[in-house]
Parts: structure tokens; C-alpha cells; sequence
């Protein structure tokens, strides 16, 4: 072969290279758009006051094209079907009737968060104070109180020790929030004041008590705290992220038991009876879990695989029979309203 | 980082400061222009691979593990049969062909494979290739320059070497940037870099047969030369710092958590710590000639630890991300070449490249085993626990380390 013969051959290879990989990418690039365009696999297409008006669910959409992130809705009674989607974007999200919390985050280089208070047109009417990366987020039955948890270390429950939370509750009139960490923590009886106590996962009963889980020394407590009083005492031990039911007898939480670091069992406890029992998902699911009514328990968990952004809410009876069921797909941080 | 297995010491060569700069031979400098190719073509796909297998294959951190040390560790496997098969066929050209072709292939791999054990396959055939081409390639290199421009050939091809691994997780960036969540198309471009890479070898790089420099040694003369007992405690010490030597790609990916940053910014990092230590390797090389390589080489792993720690640490945010890279880039700074050199110092010239080859499967194997006890133990106890664990480990083993390098400093400096 002459040099002129390889000279040309090498050249002849470039030109093939270079527009096959920026076709490629063209392509690539073109591909998407058209996805964006195009209607989502989930239909998004529900008339929103409709579904609004009667009993629905909220939640995070996590459909891959136009409206991801951003808060849907769908009827009770369909969860699988049609969604509508709100204005709103946010990370977490949690709503009553007429009221919702939203976490949104504005994503970049630095990432950053701010908790705001939406009416039933999903406008902002209040901005929370929201310092760290924020986990959990709920609102009282009435909506008058509302609490989130930040990270302010650390970036998950997985490693003990290892975060630290901050627990706002904050008054939807504008009354100034208290941090729980400068509550009193009881813990069988003796005060605890050790610097690593940590609060997290509030849930409401009404304006005035609440149950969340409280840490130290490598343990976590169910406590039962009072507004007024500033107390928090323990109720049990190993409990983490409780829910209240709606007949406000039973909690459902995650059971962290002697699973590896970082994962956890849904279980839900009797208040009266105190016994515990452990419900049919066995997979472990990080979140703060919802009742869809007194016999049901909703959660989020990541779908893992391929664009593994996406995430479904499940079910669950929460008597321990039965086995999860796919409630709502590509969806995140699921609420009810009735 | 690639560039801290270094093939050769950096330009101190006897000779190489000659009062007329020699012309480099045309040969090197197509060489060089193959390894940036290749470098831009490796570079990229790594820059994205850690976030790639976490992020979007969703492997957990315990299969990232294996696959990081496979990355790290199956070069070494066969970079001694390369060094051999080289010098015995006498046709090094081809031997760096087939290594070469292999890795571009396996960049088409990469867009077909997505389960655990097809990526593991892809990944293994990359570093083979990787392995098998590295020294037929410096045999070529070696071979087109006269002896007095063996530093200055070696130091331009480095240089073009150099170029290619900074430009690739540029470019792999500006890719993500344009096709969001567009793995795929970095893996096409990266095959067609490597296709153009193989291409000017095959076609314009002159077919020499070699001849090996001195008398041929027998594999067993071999196997002693390496083996020697002055080479016994660097390889040892070498063998500890891989062992406690966190991979870039989990340091990066640990980062990533902790900030949750948007993946498309994962290349940057790569590019800032590049960018680092090529602002700190000449000032920090002249140090190095003051201080002794070895009290450098030790001070790069104390830099080393600080990383770790700032990367476990309480503080997060930009800054800390920053200062990581800055640290990582000065340790890169401080280490890079010294290896090579402490090994050519200490084993006659016939047996060098075997020497610096065999130091390198000791560094290899060690980062192998590191990488997966790091990812296990992420896995079983946590992000900051491990690089706390890490840290620990390297602190305790520093001054033994140090223990065992004296010598070879003090040797070096006499001779």
C-alpha cells in the first residue's frame, strides 16, 4: 500500500467517524426533544378541578417527559388512570383539603431548597424556614401546623450517627416555628440532653400532640410530644418516620430491627394494645408512610434499573396480610384527600 | 487516574539535557497522537462510568466496587505478556494493535451490555486491551529514538498522552450538557476517537522490527531481575498505598451523594483535578528535587488523607467539593512518575521495563482489592464510615511506609 493509498484511507476513516458520532448525537439530541414533545406515557391529560373536587391523591409525578416533578393528582377511585397536573413543582410534597406543603429545590451546580405553604389554587401563601437538605414534610389534619425535617449533616438515615436532622413545626398563621431539639426528651423516664440526639418524622394527632422518632446514642425512639409543654417522651424503642392512623389507634412506621445499615421493614404498632406487627412489603422502603384509610398504608420506592429517577407508590394492607400492589406508577411522596 | 501509573520516569534521563534539543522522530509523534486519541476515547468513558453504573444501570455501591477494581486491576494481568510478547515477535506494532483494537470494540460493548456481568465483561476486555498495548507501544517509541532523544521522545509523547486525558472529561461534559442523560452517545463518540486512534496505527505508523537493547534474558533471569531483593520493600510499600488508595471514581461518586448534584456535572470533577495537578506538576517536581522524591511521595499521601477526610467530612457544599479535587490533584502532583523513577534506580537498564511493569501489577492488583473491600465495606457500614476507615488505615500505615522507602531515597540520592 503507498503512502498516498494510507494517507487517503486514514482520512476516508475520519470522515466516517466524525459524522457517524455527530450524527449519532444529533440524533441523540433530537430524539429527546421529540420525546418531550410528544404526550408522556402517562396520560396527563385529567381536568384537574374535577378530579380536585372529590376524594384524590397527591403526588409527585415522576412520568419521564413534560410535567416530571411536578405535583399531580388523581381520583381515589382510579389511581392507575389519568392524572392532572397541578402548577406546582416540588420535591415533597404533602396536602390536605385546601392546603398543601410543598419542598422544591432548585437544581444546579449548588442545589437549593425552600419549603412554601400552597391554598387550594397551589400559589405560595407562605414561605417556611427550611435550612439543610429536607426529608420529610406533613401537615396537621386542620393545616394549621405544619413540620419538616432537614439534614443538616449528612445526606440520609443510613448511616447512625452520622446525620443530624433538624425538626421545624411551624404555624401556618405565622407564629414563630419551635425546633424540636429544644424540647425536653424523656426517654424511659430520664431526661436526655446528649448533644446527638436528633428528631425527625413528625406526625400530627392535633394542634397540640404529635409522635415523632427521636435518636441518641445509636438508638431511635417513638416519642409522643406536646406543643405547649415543649415534651417529648418515648413511647418505644425502634421506631423510626411514624404515621398516624386516621382512627388515630395505630402507627405505622419503618423498623430498622437488625437489617444492614440503611434499610428498613414497614411495620405498624398498636397505640392500645402494643403490639407490633410487620406488614407483607418485604423490601426496604425509606419514606414517611401515608394511610389510605384505616386497613391501607401508601409508600414511595425507587424503581431500580433503567433511568432509575423513576419511582412508584405502592400499598399494603396494614394488618400484615396480603401483598404490595402497585397503587400509582412514576410517582413520589403520595398524600390523600377526601 | 491514569496518569499515575506513569511508564516512565519524568525527564531526567542521562543525556536527555543536551545543549541541541533533538528532533523528535515523526514515529513518536504519530505515537503520541494515537495515545491522545485513545486517552480522549478512555478518559471519556471514565469520567461518566461511575455515575453511568450508579446512576442510570442502578448497580449498587458493592457491584461498583467489583467493577472499579476491575478497571484498576486487569491492565495489570497482562502488561508483563504484552512487555514479552513484544520483545519476543520482534513486531511490537501488532501487539499494540490488537490492544488498541480491543479497548475501541470494547466502547461499542458499553452501548450493548447492561447487566452486571455483560459491563464486567466490556470493562475486562477495555483493560486488556489497555494492558496488552502499553509496552509494544514504548518498545516503538524507544525504538524510532536515537538514545541521547529517549527523555525528550518520551517527554513529547507524554505531553500529547497528557493533552488527550485532560481533553476527555471535557468533552465527555459538553456532551452530557448537550444530550442530558446521553451515556450512549459518549460511549459512540468515544468509539469513534478510538477508531481513528487504531486507524493511525495501523496505516502510518512504520512496522519496525525490533531488537531488543542488550543481550536477550532468559525468562528466569527475568523473574530474578524483578524479583530482586533491593526491589522487595518499594514493592511492598507500593503494595500498602494501593491497598488504602480509595479510587478516583468512588471519591467522585461519595461527592456526588453527599452534594446530589446533578450527574451531568460528574465529568467536571475529573477536569478539575486534572487541572490541578497540571498547574502543580512542574512546581511541585522541582520540590521533589530538593526535598527527595520519596519525602514528597509520602507528603502526596498525607495530602491523600486530608482528601478523604474532607471528602467524609461534616462540611459540605462547593467548597469542600472543591478542595477534594484540589487535594486529589496535588497527591496526583506529588506521586506521578515516582514510581517509575525509584524502580529505574534500582534494577539494571535490560530490565527496566520489565521492573516498572511488575511495579505496576503490584499497584493494580492492590487497587483491585481495594476497591472492592471499599465498596463492601459502603456497603455494610456507610459512605463516611468506609472513608473515615480509609483514612484511618492510611494514617497508621504512612509511617511504616515511610520506614520502608528510606533506604531507597538515600540509595537513589548516592548513586
Amino acid at each position: 500500500m503507498t503512502s498516498r493509498t494510507r494517507i487517503a484511507l486514514l482520512a476516508g476513516i475520519v470522515v466516517l467517524a466524525v459524522v457517524g458520532a455527530a450524527g449519532y448525537v444529533w440524533l441523540a439530541q433530537r430524539n429527546r426533544a421529540d420525546a418531550l414533545a410528544q404526550a408522556p406515557d402517562r396520560a396527563v391529560d385529567a381536568d384537574l378541578a374535577a378530579v380536585a373536587r372529590g376524594p384524590h391523591l397527591v403526588f409527585r409525578n415522576t412520568a419521564v417527559g413534560a410535567g416530571y416533578g411536578q405535583v399531580a393528582v388523581v381520583p381515589l377511585d382510579r389511581p392507575g388512570g389519568a392524572r392532572a397536573l397541578t402548577p406546582a413543582t416540588c420535591e415533597r410534597v404533602f396536602a390536605i383539603r385546601g392546603e398543601a406543603l410543598c419542598v422544591a429545590a432548585d437544581r444546579g451546580l449548588v442545589t437549593t431548597y425552600s419549603a412554601q405553604l400552597l391554598d387550594a389554587s397551589w400559589a405560595p401563601t407562605r414561605t417556611l424556614p427550611l435550612v439543610g437538605l429536607p426529608s420529610r414534610a406533613r401537615l396537621s389534619a386542620d393545616g394549621t401546623l405544619a413540620a419538616t425535617t432537614t439534614f443538616v449533616h449528612g445526606d440520609s438515615y443510613a448511616d447512625p450517627g452520622q446525620f443530624s436532622t433538624r425538626t421545624v413545626v411551624s404555624h401556618a398563621d405565622g407564629a414563630p416555628g419551635q425546633d424540636l431539639e429544644q424540647f425536653r426528651l424523656l426517654v424511659d423516664g430520664a431526661q436526655v440532653r446528649a448533644a446527638d440526639r436528633n428528631l425527625w418524622g413528625v406526625t400530627f394527632v392535633d394542634d397540640d400532640t404529635f409522635y415523632a422518632t427521636a435518636a441518641s446514642g445509636g438508638r431511635t425512639w417513638l416519642v409522643r410530644g406536646q406543643l405547649s409543654q415543649r415534651t417529648l417522651t418515648s413511647v418505644r424503642s425502634d421506631v423510626e418516620c411514624p404515621s398516624l392512623s386516621p382512627d388515630r389507634t395505630r402507627i405505622a412506621f419503618k423498623k430498622h430491627g437488625d437489617l444492614p445499615a440503611g434499610q428498613w421493614r414497614l411495620a405498624v404498632y398498636d397505640l392500645a394494645t402494643g403490639r407490633e406487627t410487620v406488614l407483607a412489603e418485604t423490601r426496604s422502603v425509606d419514606d414517611q408512610v401515608v394511610w389510605l384509610d384505616n386497613r391501607q398504608i401508601i409508600y414511595g420506592l425507587p424503581r431500580a434499573g433503567e433511568g432509575s429517577a423513576s419511582s412508584d407508590v405502592w400499598v399494603v394492607p396494614a394488618d400484615g396480610s396480603g401483598t404490595p400492589g402497585l397503587l400509582i406508577p412514576d410517582a413520589w411522596s403520595p398524600s390523600v384527600v377526601r | 487516574m491514569y496518569l499515575s501509573l506513569r511508564d516512565q520516569p519524568a525527564a531526567d534521563q542521562p543525556g536527555s539535557t543536551s545543549q541541541v534539543a533533538p528532533k523528535v522522530a515523526r514515529t513518536v509523534v504519530l505515537l503520541g497522537i494515537v495515545s491522545l486519541l485513545t486517552d480522549v476515547s478512555s478518559e471519556m468513558v471514565s469520567a461518566v462510568l461511575p455515575v453511568y453504573l450508579t446512576v442510570q444501570v442502578g448497580l449498587g455501591v458493592l457491584a461498583y466496587g467489583f467493577i472499579d477494581g476491575l478497571y484498576q486491576g486487569v491492565s495489570a494481568t497482562v502488561r508483563i505478556v504484552g512487555g514479552y510478547t513484544g520483545d519476543r515477535s520482534g513486531r511490537p506494532k501488532w501487539v499494540a494493535t490488537v490492544g488498541y483494537g480491543v479497548s475501541a470494540l470494547s466502547r461499542l460493548g458499553l452501548l450493548l451490555a447492561h447487566g452486571f456481568g455483560a459491563i464486567s465483561a466490556v470493562v475486562t476486555a477495555d483493560r486488556l486491551g489497555k494492558g496488552l498495548r502499553t509496552a509494544p507501544r514504548d518498545a516503538l517509541i524507544a525504538d524510532a529514538s536515537p538514545s541521547q532523544a529517549l527523555g525528550r521522545a518520551f517527554g513529547v509523547h507524554r505531553a500529547l498522552d497528557t493533552v488527550g486525558a485532560a481533553a476527555g472529561p471535557v468533552l465527555a461534559f459538553a456532551l452530557l450538557a448537550a444530550v442530558p442523560g446521553g451515556y450512549d452517545s459518549v460511549f459512540v463518540v468515544s468509539f469513534a476517537f478510538a477508531l481513528v486512534g487504531v486507524a493511525v496505527l495501523v496505516l502510518l505508523v512504520p512496522d519496525r522490527r525490533t531488537r531488543p537493547a542488550g543481550p536477550r534474558l532468559s525468562p528466569r533471569q527475568l523473574a530474578r531481575a524483578v524479583t530482586a531483593r533491593v526491589l522487595r520493600r518499594p514493592m511492598l510499600a507500593v503494595a500498602v498505598l494501593g491497598l488504602l488508595t480509595v479510587g478516583d471514581g468512588f471519591l467522585y461518586l461519595s461527592l456526588q451523594q453527599r452534594e446530589s448534584f446533578d450527574p451531568a456535572w460528574f465529568p467536571l470533577l475529573y477536569v478539575g483535578t486534572n487541572l490541578v495537578y497540571l498547574i502543580l506538576a512542574i512546581p511541585i517536581g522541582r520540590l521533589a528535587d530538593r526535598l527527595g522524591r520519596a519525602t514528597v511521595f509520602l507528603a502526596g499521601h498525607v495530602v491523600l488523607l486530608a482528601a478523604y477526610l474532607v471528602g467524609a467530612g461534616p462540611f459540605g457544599g462547593v467548597a469542600a467539593t472543591a478542595l477534594t479535587l484540589v487535594l486529589l490533584g496535588t497527591f496526583y502532583a506529588c506521586t506521578d512518575g515516582v514510581l517509575a523513577a525509584l524502580v529505574s534506580r534500582l534494577v539494571p537498564a535490560q530490565v527496566r521495563g520489565s521492573g516498572i511493569a511488575s511495579a505496576q501489577t503490584v499497584v493494580a492488583l492492590a487497587r483491585f482489592g481495594s476497591s472492592v473491600a471499599f465498596g463492601a465495606i459502603w456497603y455494610t457500614i456507610g459512605r463516611t464510615p468506609a472513608l473515615l476507615i480509609m483514612a484511618v488505615a492510611l494514617a497508621a500505615a504512612l509511617p511504616f511506609v515511610a520506614w520502608l522507602l528510606r533506604p531507597a531515597d538515600r540509595v537513589a540520592v548516592a548513586a
